[in-house]
């Protein structure tokens, strides 16, 4: 994967640059050790990596704030970073880059349950959001698999979905408000503990864009009322495209199950080694989860069985016990892990429209056997968000390479299946050259125009999400001002 | 103007030479100068998949099209959007384009969503005459910047839609309402507040102060709604006397269109609020008529003619936008609460890219 060039006039400015850092930070926030800056390196997508030139860890906006306006002022890149949980490389450095973490800001603000929103630092991570609300039965909806690691921050750079999604939506439709710093030091307050912000929806367009357009450091979230309770069934199939046929089926039937979650044979028996779930031995495995009473429950489960009958499974199990839930849960949230004891592998994320899930899987089975790399596919399949992951030997040459050749492929198909790329983990750097197969240079152009508007000298994050070409003239132009 | 094909569109801007107002069916009262560019030749449903939740349609279909197609699956656009003829007094069918434009949701939005979390795709032409398109077809897609949050709701200002692409949801085989009897707004934000935190997701929460009764809505199927509406009642006795409506569509479609306001003189102001500063802001209205929906976080409030709600206000959190008045005082007080210096500079921005020229609704959004 290819990155810009270090910029030697940067690195040249490093000791005074962390001069200036020094007079608004204390002295442990202002990371310069060689050794010690390697520590934020890369983020979950392991198979990049690089060093930043120096990293901050400020504790407020203010110091935000004062950190920016000084990289601003000194026309150094800055790379912001919440928990360095990225599949995409979201927070990977450059060399002559600052690497702005926001985990020292984790504090809740303010909890308000009659007007049902919590107000969080950035840097406080997703799970601890439900946490700081559970006692009073609310949660916060977004849950990533990562979620006992990853930040707000990143939460909303990426726009995070997660298991749930289906009925509660992803990261963007639960986030009322932010507080967010631009490049140049500007404090700006977008939305509030009130629906719908006011003027164009600024909010809408900061959430997703991968820490291009400003730092968050404070967030309002919508959290909601823990349903009475819920309730998964397994379903196993012998055939893919049966499953997928049932997947359908059951959305049109007018039943919103909160997740319908997919996982094939690799994946069961990877994810049934690894937490015990007691997954049948099939070719496809549904979780469907539902929630409400147990009336409820029973009788949505009651629907969801019926439908799934006409389809002649192998195996139709409802959870009898919130232990064995919790254990169906854990298998299939432990499943990136579970592979990964099995293999390297890399994990994809892109998303088809459901009625495409059998001709995409046949295909993916078929590339699999051309690049002779195993994959396994598990996913969210009720709203079509893939996630295959390719099995690769790391220490054997060229496989890395055509790991990622395949990858491509797979990604190249979702689009052509009327998807997309990436569903909930972003473009990062992963998916940045594949940008021009979705979208054409006019599209392109309008996001960045958005960048253009936020982040003038485009600073923040600056050779993710766009084809290096394709932003060239931009961070070009930057080098050329300095 | 009328084109009558996405590329017809992109010509006609190209060749535009000064300002224009965009017009679907006309019926959402927007102004401004210019001549009119109209929608309504981009018509169709494109793509129905009710397998996938997805429905894809050109810009100038009429809503009622959409919606007669959903109905027909069982389907609806779930966030209820308020068709404003009534209260606007414009005729004409509204079309979807309009709906997305102007982020048009009902009382549903306050658990459901807005519209903008139902758009998944948009295809418009920017002010060059350049076609663009962001988002797509599918449900979860961060594939660049989310631009379609930022069209929807951005009333034609940053471009011309051509075509949206929608998540759709089912209908719901029942539907009850509980009325609450609450001598006043307080008491019924209260009352809103312990239904929205309810785990029985209530679908609506509004308040009529002149019929007196918190309104809370359960939707569902039929054995679920019954339960639901059950616990919640006994949840809600100690607020109020609980009364339950039965077949509740005609109040909420009253409600979604602001019934009580038609046909009245004077403005009309819709306030976003924090639910609990809803009686206050409410109280320094000084309205002679108010509704609340969304639990108290929607205010519509009817003040006489060229009254500064937003001086009578002052500071709050939230915004508070002119729906109905004379051109004069639109003109005066603008359409939509102006922004701090910082977000303004932002937003002023982002229109001088997309519309460099300053063709579409100049003036409209500030």
């Amino acid at each position: 994967m290819e990155m810009p060039k270090p910029d030697p006039g940067v690195l040249a400015r490093k000791a005074k640059l962390v001069e200036r850092l020094l007079k608004v930070l204390p002295k442990d926030a202002v990371i310069h050790d060689e050794a010690e800056t390697r520590v934020y390196e890369c983020d979950a997508l392991t198979a990049y990596k690089c060093a930043p030139m120096l990293a901050v860890l400020p504790s407020s906006t203010q110091e935000v704030s004062e950190v920016l306006r000084i990289c601003h002022a000194a026309g150094v890149p800055v790379v912001p970073r919440g928990a360095g949980t990225s599949l995409a490389g979201g927070a990977l450095p450059t060399a002559d880059s600052v690497i702005l973490g926001v985990a020292r800001m984790n504090e809740v603000l303010e909890t308000d349950y009659e007007n049902r929103i919590i107000r969080v630092q950035s840097g406080r991570t997703n799970l601890s959001v439900t946490g700081a609300v559970e006692e009073e039965e609310f949660f916060y909806a977004p849950d990533p698999s990562s979620q006992l690691a990853c930040a707000i921050a990143g939460n909303i750079a990426m726009n995070s979905g997660g298991a749930h999604c289906l009925k509660y939506g992803v990261t963007t439709n639960n986030l009322l408000g932010v507080t967010m710093v631009l490049m140049d030091g500007t404090v700006v307050e977008i939305g509030g503990a009130y629906l719908d912000a006011g003027g164009l929806d600024l909010l809408g367009v900061i959430c997703g864009s991968e820490g291009q357009l400003g730092v968050v450091t404070e967030a309002t979230l919508r959290i909601l009322r823990k349903p009475e309770g819920a309730r998964p069934v397994l379903m196993g199939f012998d055939d893919n495209e049966v499953a997928g046929q049932c997947v359908s089926d059951i959305i049109k039937s007018g039943i919103l199950p909160v997740a319908i979650e997919f996982m094939d044979r690799l994946c069961i028996q990877a994810c049934e080694n690894f937490a015990g779930a007691g997954y049948p031995d099939c070719e496809a495995l549904l979780i469907v989860e539902v929630e409400g009473s147990e009336a409820e429950i029973d009788s949505q489960l009651a629907k969801i069985i019926e439908i799934a009958r006409r389809h002649n499974p192998v195996e139709l199990r409802e959870s009898q016990s919130e232990e064995e839930s919790a254990r169906i849960w854990l298998g299939r949230k432990s499943a990136f892990g579970a592979m990964g004891q099995i293999n390297d592998y890399m994990c994809l994320d892109g998303t088809i429209p459901v009625s495409a899930l059998p001709m995409v899987l046949r295909r993916i089975g078929e590339l699999s056997d051309e690049y002779g790399l195993p994959v396994g596919n598990v996913f969210h399949a009720g709203d079509g968000n893939m996630h295959p992951l390719i099995l690769f030997d790391a220490n054997k040459p060229g496989d890395l390479e055509k790991c990622e050749a395949f990858g491509a492929e797979i990604l190249k198909l979702c689009v052509d299946a009327g998807g997309c790329l990436t569903g909930e983990h972003g473009v990062g750097i992963e998916k940045r050259d594949l940008m021009l197969h979705q979208y054409g240079r006019a599209d392109l152009e309008a996001q960045m125009a958005v960048k253009d508007v936020f982040d003038p000298a485009w600073l923040l994050n600056p050779a993710k999400v766009f084809p290096l070409e394709v932003s060239e003239a931009r961070r070009a132009a930057r080098m050329a001002a300095e | 103007m009328r084109p009558e094909t996405e590329a017809e569109l992109a010509e006609t801007v190209a060749g535009l030479n000064g300002p224009v107002r965009i017009v679907g069916g006309s019926t959402r009262g927007v102004f401004g100068e210019g001549q009119e560019l109209c929608t309504t030749g981009l018509r169709g449903i494109e793509l129905y998949e009710p397998g996938a939740l997805t429905l894809v349609a050109k810009a100038g279909t009429p809503v009622a099209e959409i919606e007669a197609a959903l109905a027909a699956e069982g389907q609806r656009l779930a966030f209820e959007p308020m068709d404003h003829r009534g209260l606007l007094g414009t005729r004409g069918e509204p079309t979807i384009g309009g709906v997305v434009a102007a982020n048009v949701s009902g009382p549903r939005r306050v658990q459901a969503g807005a519209c903008r979390d139902f758009l998944l795709g948009v295809r418009y032409v920017d002010g060059t005459g350049q076609i663009v398109k962001n988002g797509g077809r599918v449900m979860k897609n961060v594939t660049g910047y989310d631009l379609v949050k930022l069209m929807a709701g951005s009333w034609g200002t940053l471009g011309l839609l051509s075509e949206v692409s929608l998540k759709v949801l089912p209908q719901s085989e029942a539907e009850t309402t509980l009325a609450v009897r609450v001598p006043d707004v307080e008491r019924a934000v209260q009352v809103s507040s312990v239904g929205l935190g309810s785990p029985f997701e209530v679908t609506g929460a509004a308040y009529d102060p002149a019929a007196g009764q918190a309104l809370l809505r359960i939707e569902g199927f039929a054995d679920w709604v019954d339960y639901r509406t059950g616990r919640l009642g006994a949840l809600l006795a100690e607020h109020g006397d609980v009364e339950r409506v039965g077949e509740s569509g005609a109040v909420w479609r009253a409600i979604r269109d602001v019934e009580m306001f038609h046909g009245t003189t004077g403005d009309v102001w819709r306030i976003s609020v924090t639910p609990k500063e809803a009686p206050g802001i409410a109280a320094r209205a000084e309205a002679e008529k108010l509704l609340f929906d969304w639990g108290g976080g929607l205010i519509w409030a009817l003040v006489p003619e060229g009254a500064d709600l937003r001086a009578r206000l002052g500071a709050f959190d939230g915004h508070a936008t002119l729906v109905r008045a004379s051109e004069e005082t639109r003109a005066s007080l603008g359409m939509f609460q102006p922004e701090p210096p910082a977000l303004a500079a932002l937003s002023n921005g982002l229109r001088q890219r997309f519309d460099p020229r300053g063709l579409f609704n100049p003036g409209l959004m500030g």
